[in-house]
């Protein structure tokens, strides 16, 4: 499964940020033509996220459309949308495993003979979409991740919505974990404030400490930052390094288990020096020795 | 006749005399001798205060066909250029020679002027506004000499622009005409392109709002020179010195090329104890030094001084003692000018020692690196700074040719695409800076490093920065926005772009609309 | 081929964005353009070429078309075309045909 640290949101209107959209380096970009579009101007925008899908490189970002809900425009942005290959389609106020369904049967009307299959990354806005949240992630196996919307969600229960977040902790938890349970990725809800750079890395921090494996970012200037957090440290590299070599030291001895730093190197902590290891090499931060 | 950047220039200009072709940025060396003005004297008792422009004019007294000279420090805020010029309108004076050392969107009242027939002549290094687009359009009959920052001063020292009345607005002046820039409610900073005007021209006339006793402390420029002090209401706004061109940038792209230029510095081995840099005007040049600042926090390292071309950043890198001196030349923003005033790590400089090609060694030359911008740089590195696109005279290299000559690492930063246009092009329209003294073009779609600098080449690849080929980069810029159909101009030339050491380098013609 | 039976307009004169607005023509009229553009010496031939390319593969014919530009690429240009044609009530044959083509070949090597 491909990285997604940051997936940065492009008003899907606006052809001067959509033309650079791939020069922004974010692991996906999302071009946006729901709730960054007035209403009058939906028609362009599709017209215009479709044409830019055409002709536009966006070099190594992952091209991600957001529609329109199901309740409105949905149909038609896929059926303009969709030939042109997005790779991913992100859905928002998803609230049900039908609402899947319905967008697996919209897209599959007008995906073209041979074209890769469209993912799909439900987006949970809803105390209804919270509740179903594992329903959702396994609706498809299209279905590569699950992100979440937290200003939607807060505005519906009337709740007050915080930089520090505990009003949403309680989603962030579920989403985490129903993701998990269902094998796929987990994507934060975007920092909102533009210029709290500490704002942003300490609610990145805690994304990560959760266990989401990206963010959604509604600033280009928000994505080094996101990336920084999610990347390993040096420390934790090294840290993973010696784990894996001190197990195949093991191996070659014909001990069984080792003791890394005082503790007892057990199978989840190799499973997370390898994925470490793994993200680091995906990352380029390993040198040519440790590869 | 073709010099050795491959351009097509007259043997001989009748304002300008014969040309030297640009034949390599270190080839030339002088042999001549500097001017001698003419020496003045003043007895006890004379007064140099006068009481308006006009009187200055009838005392000298100013005749047709004078070279009058300005600086350009308060830049966009200056007034001191349109009330002269209006002064001589005024009296009736006509075929004067404006030599600025740059003209501002604030100097569009020299259309009139030159339409007029009162100016017919401009010598400067930097033309932008209604006056670069009249002169672009053939208004004047002789084509306008652009020089460089260090082109200027030396051209004034050799005797090659000869000065007649240098008008020298100072936000603080005593009455024998001792000059800052630094004191009084209109300080703009360093006087520096001021300095060579002050020492050769025949007359020289302060102009001041700021009139303080006898004697002024501390002295940018001594009374030694100086023959009259004229007092006005008002000598500009300093508010006017920042410009979209002073400012850092915000937008995400050109961050993104900062940061890169950053890191490419940092792979080139530099940024080591006394690491002395440069950032010239535009957004994204500017945001390097910020970047810069940021390296040399997280690696405990203090620079050794920033040149320039000053900016708040800068001055807040001094503050926090990351860099240790900044030499001035010209302030680009208030913290600049308020830094200049109050800290004596913070010193003033002549154009001529910031980068004259002709005196014992110029500040340039001890720059490690020195990051600028390009409105359009060719496969061959040459960069253009003067014309637009469109043809249309924008600019002028400002110190930009002389500052890629002297540092040791020269770095370009650019949008491939401006609006639509690419910046990387198979030929420059007008060459002004040579592609010998550009080493690393930046973009956000790729770095290209010139092939004459294999070192810089390998690492950057050791550091892990992946490269292109600049004609690579032309292609993407191509494939996205389409291949641009070249402007035709016509045959008339309106400018001489003329290289520091007094060749010409290239030539401006004139636009067909 | 079809006609235009009212006046629309799509895009904006944001930067890298156009102003398309769309004018019925006289019959016979063929497709005209009136482009003010400020980049119209390095691209007003490619402007020009893209509105008749993408009206042409509608089958829209006697129409003025009208161009504000600020230097949009050729894909806002259509974009921004085929939007103000949607909005004079034409029914928009398939667009953009051949994009499964050019995106395997993204997949496949790039």
């Amino acid at each position: 499964m491909r990285l997604r640290r940051t997936m940065q949101f492009i008003p899907g209107n606006n052809p001067g940020m959509v033309q650079n959209g791939g020069v922004l380096g974010a692991d996906s970009i999302i071009l946006d033509v729901e709730d960054a579009i007035t209403l009058r101007e939906k028609d362009a925008a599709r017209l215009l996220v479709a044409s830019a899908l055409h002709s536009i490189n966006f070099y190594k970002s992952e091209k991600v459309v957001r529609i329109n809900s199901i309740d409105t425009f949905a149909r038609e942005d896929i059926n303009m949308i969709v030939p042109c290959g997005p790779e991913a389609i992100l859905i928002p106020k998803t609230h049900c495993a039908a609402d899947v369904h319905q967008v697996v049967e919209w897209i599959k009307a007008v995906e073209r003979p041979g074209q890769k299959p469209v993912k799909l990354i439900p987006q949970i806005e809803s105390p209804q979409g919270l509740i179903e949240a594992y329903a959702i992630a396994v609706a498809d196996p299209r279905v590569e991740a699950l992100a979440l919307g937290a200003e939607d969600y807060t505005a519906t229960l009337s709740a007050q919505r915080t930089k520090e977040g505990t009003e949403i902790l309680t989603m962030r938890m579920i989403v985490v974990n129903a993701a998990a349970a269902a094998g796929i990725q987990s994507i934060d809800t975007p920092f909102t404030d533009v210029n709290d750079e500490d704002g942003l890395i300490r609610d990145t921090l805690l994304a990560k400490q959760l266990g989401f494996k990206g963010k959604l970012s509604i600033n280009p200037r928000h994505v080094d930052i996101i990336h920084q957090v999610f990347s390993p440290t040096a420390k934790e590299v090294e840290w993973a390094l010696r784990i894996i070599s001190g197990l195949k030291q093991a191996a070659k001895e014909g001990s069984g288990v080792i003791t890394v730093d005082g503790k007892m190197v057990d199978k989840p902590i190799v499973d997370r020096a390898e994925r470490v290891v793994q993200l680091a090499r995906t990352l380029g931060l390993l040198k040519e020795a440790e590869k | 006749m073709k010099n050795s950047v491959n351009r097509e220039i007259p043997e001989r200009v009748d304002n300008y005399g014969e040309v030297t072709p640009f034949n390599g940025a270190f080839t030339l060396i002088p042999t001549m001798n500097r001017q001698a003005p003419r020496v003045k004297s003043c007895l006890p008792g004379d007064i140099k205060l006068v009481d308006s422009l006009e009187e200055v004019f009838r005392r000298i007294p100013v005749k047709d066909g004078m070279t009058l000279s300005f600086h350009h420090h308060l830049r966009n805020g200056d007034y001191v250029l349109n009330m002269v010029m209006d002064t001589a309108a005024k009296l009736g004076l006509r075929n004067l020679k404006v030599a600025a050392s740059s003209i501002h969107l604030v100097h569009a009242p020299l259309v009139a002027h030159m339409k007029s027939g009162v100016v017919t002549e401009i010598d400067t290094s930097y033309l932008g506004g209604e006056a670069a687009k009249a002169v672009s359009a053939g208004i004047l009959d002789k084509p306008v000499i652009l020089r460089s920052h260090g082109g200027r001063p030396r051209a004034i020292e050799c005797g090659q622009l000869k000065i007649d009345v240098a008008f020298i607005a100072a936000s603080a002046a005593d009455d024998c005409g001792n000059l800052n820039g630094v004191s009084g409610p209109s300080a703009c900073g360093s006087l520096g392109y001021a300095m060579a005007d002050a020492e050769y021209a025949d007359w020289v006339v302060a102009v001041t709002d700021n009139l303080v006793e006898y004697p002024l402390a501390p002295i940018s420029i001594p009374q030694t020179r100086v023959d009259y002090v004229v007092r006005v209401d008002c000598i500009g706004d300093p508010k006017g010195i920042v410009s979209s061109t002073t400012n850092i940038t915000r937008d995400p792209i050109g961050l993104r090329i900062a940061q890169t230029a950053a890191k490419v510095i940092e792979a080139a081995g530099l940024i080591k104890p006394g690491f002395s840099f440069q950032t010239g005007v535009g957004g994204a040049s500017l945001a390097v030094a910020h970047y810069l600042g940021k390296m040399l926090e997280a690696k405990g390292v203090t620079a050794g001084f920033a040149l320039g071309g000053i900016t708040g950043t800068m001055v807040d890198l001094l503050n926090k003692g990351l860099v240790k001196r900044i030499i001035d030349v010209q302030g680009f923003d208030l913290d600049a000018v308020r830094s200049l005033a109050s800290n004596p790590d913070h010193v003033e400089i002549s154009g001529s020692f910031y980068a004259s090609p002709f005196n014992a060694g110029c500040a340039v030359n001890r720059l490690d690196t020195v990051v600028l911008g390009a409105t359009e740089i060719d496969v061959h590195f040459n960069v253009n700074v003067v014309t637009g696109s469109d043809g249309v005279i924008m600019g002028g290299s400002g110190g930009h040719s002389d500052a890629a000559a002297g540092a040791k690492v020269t770095v370009i930063v650019a949008n491939l695409l401006r609006g639509r246009l690419p910046t990387v092009v198979d030929n420059v329209l007008t060459v002004t800076t040579p592609g010998e003294t550009i080493d690393v073009l930046v973009t956000e779609r790729g770095i290209a490093v010139n092939p004459l600098r294999q070192d810089l080449k390998k690492a950057m690849s050791d550091a892990g920065l992946p490269l292109v080929d600049i004609r690579e980069l032309k292609e993407e810029a191509e494939s996205i926005a389409g291949i641009p159909r070249q402007i035709v101009t016509k045959d008339r030339i309106v400018a001489l772009v003329e290289y520091r050491d007094g060749s010409i380098i290239d030539v401006v013609r004139q636009t067909e609309i | 081929m079809r006609k235009v039976t009212k006046i629309a307009q799509a895009g904006s004169i944001e930067s890298n964005d156009a102003i398309i607005t769309i004018v019925p023509g006289e019959a016979g009229s063929g497709v005209s353009t009136d482009i003010e553009s400020s980049v119209l010496i390095q691209y007003g031939d490619a402007i020009k070429q893209v509105i008749a390319k993408t009206l042409a593969e509608q089958s829209i014919s006697d129409v003025c078309v009208k161009v504000i530009d600020r230097g949009a690429l050729d894909c806002t240009i259509r974009a921004r075309v085929l939007a103000a044609l949607l909005r004079t009530g034409v029914e928009l044959k398939e667009v953009f045909v051949d994009a499964a083509e050019k995106n395997d070949a993204v997949y496949s090597g790039k």
